[in-house]
């Protein structure tokens, strides 16, 4: 009998330790796929961003005729910026690829190169103004098309009508390849130009630049208010006051809103009562202030409340008054652990996009920003009107641009984990 | 004056003036007996002045700022001719839109209406610069002049200025609060218009959502069904995928990494969750689309299904993703806070740890859990750029997770995005869906933080 109790026992023992087991693997499974989710979606932005820091120029020997472009030497500089430059770029094309017959190769032709080749030659003109009469190489963005085939996006082995580029094009490809007139290099134009609708001409510079004023304006609102609001919250309102606890729900509550709510807000008020100019970094930031102020008051609170209370003790002691002991002494103690929370709140904001797509942050906008009322977008919008774009050469810009605020964002987080490591104290 | 010259003249100005109420304080008292008698430290003189000054001075060139270009256009309409004021309130604000292109671009416009606001217009806005720099400035100077005169040694310059920094604090914490009542109001006025055109009835339980409305009365088309039913299914559905990945996933992430994992590993582990967390919606929102979207229609067609291009489960996985580190880290501090004593109940009586956490730590967290899970789901019915992006724009009713739906948060971008104009049901029912977003994700807060604050006094 007692046996087999033992027997009926460790059975149910071992149906006990492999359940046991089971569990535990479940914990690490459930772990592991969260890692691998994180892994797949690295992996997969950095392979498709990284060709975009790279880019396919084109190598074209420019006989700067005069008589094509109708100007001297001696033009004046208008004459030289209104002359008809892109009809020199198509020239030289057409002396390379003579073979091009059908009005549809021969738009394929002038389409090589980017069309802002002519505006580069121009420039390029109107500085140098002795070059004209002569033959010069450039060095021309060739166009998206060529850089995608360039970046073997493209196979050529696909049936002509899968592709974008046709045979007679690879003809051209191979030729200038041969020619060493086709070569990759570093794409400066992704970092020193605003947006384009040409894919080649592209870059993220507009975007950097609005995304830097709209912080700008952030930090400089929810930072003194957000910590303000803190220190009285936690050193100087009345305990059990009815006024205090509604403030403390609304903050808490407004930590949870979800953020497009704020658009909403801020088209309301902001733009529409207030007339604060649309797509501006003001609005971006005043938005941003307000849905950033929760998270850097409950940081500045937690960090406050963890200074010991004999700081306090000695400065009052000493016959400091309480707004004395709290600017003096609290808050500097505190200042670590506020300016960590504040700077995760702040890449919590550069990551932001639904709410400035309410205040008009969507807009195309080439132009790199000025100051704080000039249209702007910032990089997480960037990245939204680039993924939208059907050209394949803007999927792999998304993804640098994707990379970029990421390396941003890292570099936000690694100083808010430096100085909560440096400064952290032990009371 | 421009306004930013305003401001840094103003802040010239206030800087001076530090500097001379404290040397007069100084003066002041060493005519008297010596500076050791001064009530408070030379600088509380200074930023008394500042203070008192500087305020009401920046307060009034907000304001000013703020309603300026309001009030301006108002003065405009009310000078316009008979038959521009009787126009429809639409057509006056594009009217008075033109007239500010006008003004800003410089252009001379062919109708003489036009012309004349747009000239009206800037007389006015010139007038009002420069009654603004004036009462900016004679404000500031007199309450200056008088602060200066007001410092003796028996002055309680630190009393005031702690004074102010109080109320200083209270209105920033006070900020708070205007947020959300400036929500609340910026939502209701605007729902309200909208109900006035379409009954919330229709608008509650109406199946058909289709906002193209015709602009022309004249056009065919669009005659604009505001039932919104389709959105909240289809929110709900992608909600709900998000919660049956994320929960799951992310309870037991927390149970291994509080009950089994080595303190090294929980080290590293952590902040690599945290990281999904940190990760920008819209990122996320690209890889739906790109990566998870294409893979699961070919994933589908492969098994004999026909999913559309913009599941519902593309966007919803992709959400659930997002949403893991956020039920983990709530749930992780539930665990953490139950007492050991319970467990150490359960392995004398001979339980193993796996029993002891099914059977005991988490019935004990579970209102905590739960508390943690209904913020999950607020964050999820609120996310926007996911489903933006993934999810689509047709308003189908299904709960088929394969096929495109779309959302609330999707409506409001795709309804505010386009051209506007601010008295048409269609900008109009954005404000009314952001209403109910409000809405449901407040009542989902409110509960959920009771719940949390209930269940932590209930082991503290």
């Amino acid at each position: 009998m007692s046996t087999h109790n033992t027997d009926k026992i460790k059975a149910k023992l071992k149906k006990r330790y492999a359940k046991e087991r089971r569990f535990r693997a479940y914990g690490i499974a459930s772990l592991a796929i969260s890692f691998l989710f994180l892994l797949t979606l690295m992996v997969n932005i950095f392979s498709t961003g990284l060709p975009a820091f790279q880019q396919s120029y084109i190598k074209l020997d420019i006989h700067i005729d005069a008589e094509v472009l109708g100007v001297t030497k001696a033009s004046d500089r208008e004459a030289l910026f209104s002359a008809n430059y892109s009809k020199l770029v198509k020239g030289t094309l057409k002396e390379m690829f003579p073979d091009a017959k059908t009005r549809k190769e021969k738009r394929a032709r002038n389409k090589l190169v980017s069309n802002s080749a002519s505006y580069d030659l121009r420039d390029h003109v109107i500085e140098n103004p002795e070059l004209i009469g002569t033959t010069q190489s450039f060095w021309f963005l060739a166009k998206d098309d060529v850089d995608v085939y360039m970046k073997g996006k493209i196979d050529r082995n696909l049936p002509e009508d899968d592709r974008r580029i046709k045979d007679f094009q690879l003809t051209w490809i191979d030729q200038l390849q041969e020619e060493g007139r086709l070569e990759k290099r570093f794409n400066t134009t992704f970092f020193t130009s605003g947006d384009s609708r040409e894919p080649e001409q592209a870059g993220i510079k507009g975007a950097l630049i609005g995304s830097l004023l709209t912080m700008l304006v952030t930090m400089a609102l929810s930072f003194p208010i957000g910590v303000l609001a803190a220190v009285y919250l936690e050193e100087f309102a009345p305990q059990n006051n009815r006024w205090v606890d509604i403030i403390e729900i609304n903050i808490n509550n407004l930590a949870a809103v979800p953020s497009i709510v704020f658009g909403l807000l801020g088209l309301a008020v902001f733009i529409a009562l207030f007339g604060v100019p649309r797509s501006a970094p003001l609005v971006g930031g005043l938005v941003l202030t307000l849905m950033t102020l929760p998270t850097i008051i409950i940081a500045s609170r937690a960090a406050i409340k963890s200074v010991p209370p004999s700081i306090r003790e000695a400065a009052l002691g000493l016959g400091a008054s309480k707004v004395q002991t709290t600017f003096g002494h609290v808050v500097p103690l505190a200042m670590p652990g506020i300016l960590t929370g504040s700077i995760i709140g702040m890449a919590q904001a550069l990551g932001e996009t639904a709410p400035l797509l309410m205040i008009g942050m969507v807009a195309f906008v080439a132009d790199v920003p000025q100051g704080i009322l000039d249209p702007a977008t910032v990089m997480p919008v960037q990245i939204y009107l680039w993924s939208d774009s059907p050209e394949r050469a803007f999927t792999e810009r998304t993804s640098a641009a994707i990379m970029v605020l990421l390396a941003f964002l890292v570099v936000m987080n690694f100083i808010a984990v430096m100085l909560r490591k440096k400064f952290e104290r032990k009371w | 004056m421009q306004t930013h010259i305003i401001i840094i003249t103003l802040l010239a100005l206030l800087a001076f003036s530090y500097f001379t109420g404290r040397k007069r304080s100084i003066a002041t008292a060493s005519l008297s007996k010596g500076r050791y008698n001064l009530h408070s430290r030379p600088q509380y003189y200074g930023m008394m002045v500042v203070l008192w000054a500087g305020l009401p001075a920046l307060l009034i060139l907000f304001l000013w700022t703020a309603f300026d270009s309001t009030v301006v256009s108002a003065l405009t309409v009310s000078q316009l001719p008979e038959d521009v004021q009787a126009l429809s309130e639409g057509k006056l604000s594009l009217f008075m839109n033109e007239v500010k292109n006008i003004v800003d671009s410089g252009n001379v416009s062919d109708d003489t209406n036009k012309q004349i606001a747009a000239e009206h217009y800037k007389r006015l806005s010139e007038i009002s610069l420069l009654a603004k720099t004036v009462v900016v400035f004679v404000i500031a100077v007199l309450i200056i002049l008088v602060a200066l005169r007001s410092i003796k040694p028996t002055l309680q310059a630190r009393n005031h200025v702690e004074r102010v920094m109080t109320w200083l604090m209270i209105a920033c914490a006070s900020i708070a609060i205007l947020t959300t009542v400036g929500i609340v109001f910026s939502v209701i006025f605007e729902a309200i218009q909208f109900f006035k055109a379409v009954p919330v009835t229709e608008f509650l339980f109406g199946t058909h959502w289709s906002p193209q409305t015709a602009i022309r009365a004249d056009q065919v088309g669009g005659s604009g069904s505001f039932g919104a039913i389709p959105l909240f299914v289809g929110t709900l559905l992608i909600s709900l995928i998000a919660l049956t990945i994320a929960v799951p996933l992310g309870l037991m992430s927390a149970i291994y990494l509080s009950e089994y994992a080595s303190a090294r590993f929980r080290a590293f582990a952590k902040p690599m969750l945290e990281i999904l967390a940190g990760i920008p919606t819209v990122v996320y929102g690209f890889f739906a689309a790109l990566t998870v979207a294409p893979f699961i229609r070919s994933f589908g067609e492969s098994i004999g299904l026909e999913p559309s291009s913009e599941s519902a489960l593309a966007a919803g996985i992709v959400m659930g993703v997002m949403i893991i580190p956020f039920v983990s880290s709530l749930s992780d501090d539930v665990i953490s806070a139950v007492p050991q004593a319970m467990r150490d109940g359960s392995y004398g009586m001979g339980a193993t740890k796996s029993e002891t956490i099914t059977q005991v730590v988490i019935p004990a967290a579970l209102p905590g859990i739960v508390g943690g899970v209904l913020l999950a789901a607020s964050r999820a019915i609120g996310e926007t750029m996911i489903v933006v992006m993934a999810a689509g724009l047709a308003a189908n009713l299904t709960v088929n997770p394969l096929e495109a739906v779309t959302t609330v948060t999707v409506q409001i971008v795709t309804l505010l995005t386009g051209d506007q104009e601010f008295d048409s049901p269609k900008t109009l029912a954005a404000f009314a869906l952001g209403l109910g977003l409000f809405m449901v994700t407040l009542i989902l807060n409110i509960i959920s933080l009771h719940v949390v604050r209930k269940y932590r006094e209930q082991y503290d």
